[in-house]
């Protein structure tokens, strides 16, 4: 694993680009744009969780948002006055605890439910798991909805807002902060914080991979039959690539919820979970860079329509024909199918497909 | 019935399928270092059977000891672990994954890094992935598959998928090595190399259960034989023996009329006309 020069200088290139990205947004698009680009983060994130289950494992998950709407509840009680309105006697201020505490709780407390849609699922395949992983998705959206009463625990469909901000060691991320003499806006902060979180999902992702746990997921993916006469252990793995896929869903969910202040269930539909599984196969299921990439378009795409396709309407007719949230789906619509067509294996295909084509024996890095 | 001389002994196991009495009443033993043949007619029960003692099947009736323990109902990778290994009639390798990869896959019952090793990537993960990939590509060479490792498991040659299987198997480090029809498709050269490839393996110290149709290569390999017709043992011994044995010309003649349909052409050597070729009898002692 040892860098040479080149790649080194690569690396370092690559690393100021990624910083220098909020800046460059910034200026060229507008300040509205980095918040654009900050939940393109999350949506990166998402979908790399995601990609453990669908694309190591090979488990069709459709209710996969539940876990970051998990995640994103479990910052917003843990992070806001909410819980006095429950509980005046215990919580009279509501729960405010630190950022470095909420995080691994709501990625362990999405990583039980992860297990808890895994247990009753282990026995069922393809269609079948599917529509099980909906219908639990909708359970969560539809309890978030409905747990305003007996005791309001959710606040309903109203949501839960003052939700505290982002601090880390007392510098607030809500605020503008100066760092050496650099004036950081709050969505700049937010970005460098989502792209630190960001780069670690993608390494976690990478080292499983190419683990003897990652070796486990794909076994099941191709042949759980197999894969069990061959010594491993199906449902505690199983059960592993759920959780660890909701484990990364229930993290980016309370990232969520300290930037937007905010959460609501209609955050968490249905049409949410297919977003992130599009981004996944879009890209290229199974493969990282490709993960990414299928996040970067499908979050980024529906704003560049937003931005772009009213002005052209008005330039053109004078008035807005379709509107851009339909357009959106049409679109989107089409490219799958054209995908679905063309590139069935995603823009950039699993590294398997990729490494056929090179023949020459390169001594393996594992 | 407790016997730690055999590595496996089979108590009255009985498997049903419906009404269908896929075994019946089948007890038999193999000893350590033996290669052991299964043969019958298609549909006889043999792969059931692979099936029962791998856990795939849990048995209707009777039980099974391996190693000193006795086993009912298991699970396969705790079978595996006891140290079962198999191959399938039907190759099942994970075709999309390469050749190396799938090996080294087999070696997962035999290491431990978690997901912390695998996230931290500390020394001993890295030493064991080191291991992993190295014990890897020495069965690759072992089991004499020639193409680079990367290549995908789908893209390698028939008889190579068939050699593949056994190197992922050999990766568990098995005590008893169960392999299902391995010639199946292969040509007479794959055929003669897959042969030397098993006394190989047999003399390294692992037990081999063999299903074969190829009577040329069961009489001049196994040490033993079980015949098995309708779920049924109706023979057992040395394969000399056996092959003159009347229920079984018997019960392959009865299979005559399906010989079009159900590959029965090596069988029709099992009479004792046919087959004859003692410079590749292997006449072993244990
Ligand atoms: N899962 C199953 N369900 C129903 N019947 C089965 C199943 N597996 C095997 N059988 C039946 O059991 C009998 C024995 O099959 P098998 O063990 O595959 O035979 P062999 O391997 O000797 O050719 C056949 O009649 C087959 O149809
Ligand atoms: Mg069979």
């Amino acid at each position: 694993m040892k860098l040479n020069s080149k790649s080194k200088s690569l690396l370092v290139a690559l690393a100021i680009g990624l910083l220098l990205i909020p800046f460059v947004t910034d200026t060229l698009l507008g300040r509205g744009w980095v918040r654009i680009v900050d939940f393109a983060m999350l949506y990166i994130m998402l979908a790399l969780g995601l990609n453990i289950v669908v694309g190591f494992a090979g488990l069709l998950d459709l209710g996969y948002i539940a876990f970051f709407g998990v995640g994103a509840y479990c910052y917003a009680l843990a992070g806001s006055p909410h819980l006095a309105l429950a509980f005046p006697m215990i919580f009279p201020n509501g729960v405010h605890l630190s950022f470095w505490v909420i995080l691994p709780l709501a990625a362990l407390l999405a990583g039980g439910f992860g297990v808890l849609l895994g247990a009753p699922t282990l026995r069922l395949r393809g269609d079948y798991l599917a529509i099980v992983t909906l219908g639990f998705g909708e359970i969560i959206r539809i309890f978030l909805n409905n747990l305003n009463a007996p005791v309001n625990l959710t606040n309903g469909p109203q949501g839960i807002s003052r939700i505290d901000p982002v601090s880390l060691a007392d510098v607030r991320l809500s605020v503008t902060q100066e760092i050496f003499g650099i004036s950081l806006p709050s969505v700049h902060l937010y970005f460098y914080l989502f792209l630190a979180f960001t780069v670690l999902v993608i390494f976690a992702s990478q080292r499983l991979e190419k683990s003897r746990i990652g070796r486990a997921w794909m076994a099941i993916r191709e042949d759980e039959v197999a894969a069990s006469a061959m010594g491993i252990n199906t449902r505690n793995l199983k059960l592993l690539a759920f959780a660890m896929g909701a484990m990364f869903g229930g993290a980016s969910g309370a990232l969520f919820a300290g930037f937007q202040g905010f959460v609501s269930p209609e955050s968490f539909s249905l049409m949410e979970s297919i977003m992130v599984l599009c981004m996944v196969v879009l890209g290229g299921m199974g493969n990282i860079a490709g993960v990414i990439l299928g996040g970067v378009l499908l979050a980024v795409l529906p704003e560049v329509l937003r931005h772009s396709v009213v002005p052209l309407q008005q330039a053109l007719f004078g008035k807005m024909i379709v509107d851009p949230e339909s357009l959106r789906m049409l679109l989107f619509g089409g490219a799958l199918i054209v995908m679905m067509l063309y590139r069935p294996a995603g823009l950039l295909p699993s590294r398997v497909r990729r490494r056929e084509l090179d023949t020459d024996e390169v001594v393996e890095t594992v | 019935m407790t016997n730690t001389a055999h590595l496996l002994q089979l108590s009255s196991i009985g498997k049903q399928f419906g009404g269908l009495s896929a075994l019946s009443d089948v007890s038999l033993h193999i000893q350590h270092r033996e290669i052991y043949g299964l043969i019958g007619p298609n549909g006889a029960g043999k792969t059931t059977l692979f099936n029962v003692i791998t856990g795939l099947y849990q048995p209707s009736a009777g039980e099974f000891q391996f190693d000193g323990k006795s086993y009912q109902t298991c699970k396969p990778h705790v079978l595996a672990k006891a140290g079962i290994a198999r191959t399938f009639q039907n190759i099942r390798l994970f075709a999309n994954l390469t050749a190396l990869e799938n090996v080294m896959i087999g070696r997962h019952v035999r290491t431990r890094a978690g997901v912390f090793g695998a996230l931290l990537h500390d020394r001993t993960t890295r030493n064991e992935e080191r291991a992993i990939t190295e014990r890897a590509r020495e069965l690759l060479y072992y089991v004499g598959i020639e193409k680079p490792a990367r290549t995908l498991a789908k893209h390698l040659s028939y008889g190579e998928q068939r050699r593949l299987e056994i190197a992922r198997a050999l990766a568990t480090d098995p005590l008893l090595l169960a392999l299902d029809e391995p010639a199946a498709g292969m040509n007479a050269t794959e055929t003669a190399s897959l042969k030397t490839l098993l006394q190989t393996i047999r003399n390294s110290g692992i037990t081999v259960l063999l299903i074969e149709h190829d009577v040329k290569l069961i009489m001049g390999l196994c040490d033993r034989v079980a015949v098995l017709d309708y779920g049924k043992k109706i023979a057992e011994g040395v394969p000399e023996e056996v092959r003159k044995d009347p229920a079984v010309i018997a019960a392959y003649l009865g299979a005559e009329p399906e010989a079009h349909t159900s590959g029965f052409a090596p069988l029709a050597s099992l009479s004792p006309l046919a087959g004859e070729d003692p410079g590749e009898r292997v006449v072993d002692n244990v």
